[in-house]
């Protein structure tokens, strides 16, 4: 973690372009709301954050923020409605951009039941990516590439042949991983990859995501809503509420200093695993539920349920802005609440 | 006398793969007004040991052995019509998915009326009543209007209390709670984990939590009991188990988890896979996952040791001279 931050630091001293840089991107889909009208649904408004070379970045917020919506329309599995997405400092817009893209920037997803197809064998399901992106030479040299890969992820070469129903949660997750990291990506989005694996598997597959990231030099977008898991593999933190983002800071910094009150909120709810600091949390309460999407409040999409809410969250945007060096905050009150 | 005697319960599924051990040799005891976690993860056993309480296994399932006595009466063998008094009477549960729980074509409102009216000699207004005064005690917002809402007028959390409130409705002296919050986000879960603390204080009713979530047991139970293939390794109270951990699993379990103190560390996962309940090893079912494992270990299973007057386990480890 301490070599990780100190490169980070570094990259950011001498200002190299990221390799991701998200602008002002949006993802709008319609909802029918009667016949031939639509409405569209603010899944993503107006986002805008870098992601380094070589760090995790965390994406966290509860159902319905967009947080995986997010990740998806960087990757371009959605196209986006407004916005742009660069790749070390090229905007990805035309179908080959997408392509070349998808070759540098892969995904892990989150169940690993119904993102393997069933009637692939693993070897196939490995192997895929390669033969979409025509990356070897011959049979030998895809066959050597997919054993190498389940090398990698801790799979038994013995393995190739069988089918994803005959592993169990945590062996398919691998089996997952495996896929994305066949065309030798820098960046890889993984959305809740280890939600849906038991505690002790859980472990195992987070140290694993910490492994390759070094040998393979990888950047992770890490969406998950386990807050503790997230601080774990995370440099920085990015939080989401309502298709928006409220707080983006260094992943200590947003658990110890939380400055918005949204975040507040989220991190004094998290179920701490240890009796004593459970008795002594003091849990900021929040009113009433997440509004719908589709009809989100006007100004600051939070001020319904934010204890701090005055006249002017409730009629202007607050802009995401950088408050310190490195930790940006949507919020007008900020200076107030804290 | 304990409210609830668990003693030496053996649950077993039958497949046409083989008998499947689901709970296998389990003891414990519940006092009134006490709040006990039972942990693990899947496969562990803790559900089928409260569905083996409720009697209410699913099809393949039979309780093969043992003993479970509430309030001084045996339900081992009781005939259904004992149980349908105990079920929602003495004991209610509530489930992990809220949405799979409630009749969607029904009002809320019915569906608790029909609970409180199953079981209690009250007539339509007298139910309709208690039916409000429930909602309003698990915190909903305009009880007499919610009360006329079909469930998809809900939301999750909103689900979940209005299941907390039909099976608290008849005021019964246990309440299962089976993985009640897996589903929720996070500050929707603090409020209903907060509902049930508060709730329990109010009326006194004991709660058996089932959950793999340490988080949760650390924020709810008085007492912990950490299941792995069907049996218990440890049991105690909430502050032992979690600062003085004594079988090999409950360790590996308190290391693998990120918590606010080992941040920026490497886990330390617990190796291998979960154990195929179709084939049980001889001896202690953690065996070939644990890394202190000994001779003794794959070829005998531990007894059950007491470690002070709150807290057991079942490890070879803690009979070694130091």
């Amino acid at each position: 973690m301490s070599d990780k931050s100190e490169m980070n630091n570094t990259a950011a001293q001498s200002g190299e372009e990221p390799i991701i840089r998200v602008s002002h991107l949006k993802e709008y889909f319609p909802i029918n709301t009667g016949f031939i009208r639509t409405k569209p649904l603010k899944a993503v408004d107006d986002i805008s954050f870098s992601i380094r070379e070589g760090e995790t970045l965390g994406l966290v917020g509860e159902s319905g923020c967009g947080k995986t919506t997010a990740g998806r329309t960087i990757l371009h599995l959605y196209k986006p409605t407004e916005g742009d997405v660069f790749y070390r400092g090229k905007p990805i817009r035309t179908k080959q951009d997408i392509t070349e893209f998808r070759k540098h920037a892969t995904m892990v997803f989150q169940d690993p039941y119904s993102s393997l197809d069933p009637r692939m064998t693993v070897a196939d399901i490995i192997g895929e990516p390669l033969d979409i992106h025509h990356m070897y030479g011959s049979k030998q040299e895809r066959r050597d590439k997919i054993l190498e890969l389940m090398d990698r992820v801790g799979l038994n070469s013995e393995h190739a042949a069988r089918y994803a129903h005959e592993f169990s949660g945590g062996q398919r997750q691998r089996v997952g991983i495996a896929r994305a990291l066949a065309v030798d990506p820098d960046f890889v989005v993984c959305d809740e990859p280890v939600s849906a694996l038991d505690v002790s598997i859980q472990a195992q597959v987070i140290n694993m995501f910490d492994e390759l990231q070094d040998q393979m030099h990888l950047t992770y977008l890490f969406i998950a809503h386990d807050l503790l898991v997230v601080r774990h593999i995370s440099d920085r933190i990015a939080v989401m509420y309502l298709g928006r983002m409220v707080e983006l800071a260094d992943a200590d910094e947003i658990y110890d200093r939380p400055l918005h009150p949204y975040t507040k909120a989220l991190m004094s709810a998290v179920p701490v695993p240890d009796p004593k600091v459970a008795r002594a949390n003091q849990r900021v309460q929040l009113k009433g539920e997440i509004p719908s999407p589709l009809n989100a409040p006007s100004g600051c999409p939070f001020h319904t349920r934010c204890p701090y809410a005055a006249d002017v969250c409730r009629e202007s945007m607050p802009a995401f802005e950088e408050v310190e060096k490195g930790r940006f905050v949507a919020c007008h009150r900020v200076k107030e609440v804290n | 006398m304990a409210l609830l005697e668990v003693k030496d319960l053996h649950t077993s599924f039958f497949t046409d793969a083989g008998e499947v051990k689901a709970v296998n040799g389990v003891t414990f005891q519940l006092d009134r007004g006490k709040v006990l976690g039972i942990v693990g993860e899947s496969g562990s056993g803790k559900s089928v040991t409260a569905y083996s309480i409720m009697q209410i296994l699913a099809g393949a399932g039979k309780i093969v052995s043992g003993s479970i006595v509430l309030d001084g009466m045996e339900l081992v063998g009781a005939d259904e019509k004992v149980m349908k008094h105990v079920r929602g009477n003495k004991v209610s549960i509530i489930f992990q998915d809220p949405m799979t729980s409630l009749n969607p074509t029904y009002t809320i409102g019915k569906q608790l009326m029909e609970a409180i009216m199953l079981h209690t000699k009250r007539n339509r207004k007298e139910a309709w009543d208690r039916a409000v005064e429930m909602l309003k005690l698990v915190n909903v917002n305009e009880p007499e209007k919610r009360m006329k809402q079909y469930p998809h007028e809900f939301s999750g959390g909103m689900r979940q209390r209005v299941m907390i409130a039909m099976a608290l409705a008849c005021e019964p002296d246990i309440l299962i709670a089976d993985e009640p919050t897996t589903a929720l986000d996070v500050t929707i879960q603090a409020g209903i984990l907060e509902l049930m603390k508060d709730i329990q204080k109010q009326i006194g009713m004991a709660i058996i939590m089932i959950t793999h979530d340490l988080g949760v047991v650390a924020q709810l139970c008085d007492e912990v009991i950490v299941m792995y293939a069907g049996g218990i390794c440890e049991q105690g109270t909430a502050d032992e188990i979690f600062y003085n951990p004594r079988h090999e699993y409950t360790k590996g379990l308190m290391r693998s988890i990120p918590t606010t103190s080992n941040a920026g560390r490497k886990l330390e996962p617990i190796s291998g896979t979960p154990i195929d309940l179709l084939n049980m090893p001889e001896g202690c079912p953690f065996a070939p996952r644990c890394d202190q494992a000994m001779n003794i270990c794959i070829h005998r299973k531990a007894e059950k040791k007491v470690i002070n007057s709150e807290h057991y386990a079942a490890c070879w480890m803690n009979e070694k001279p130091n």
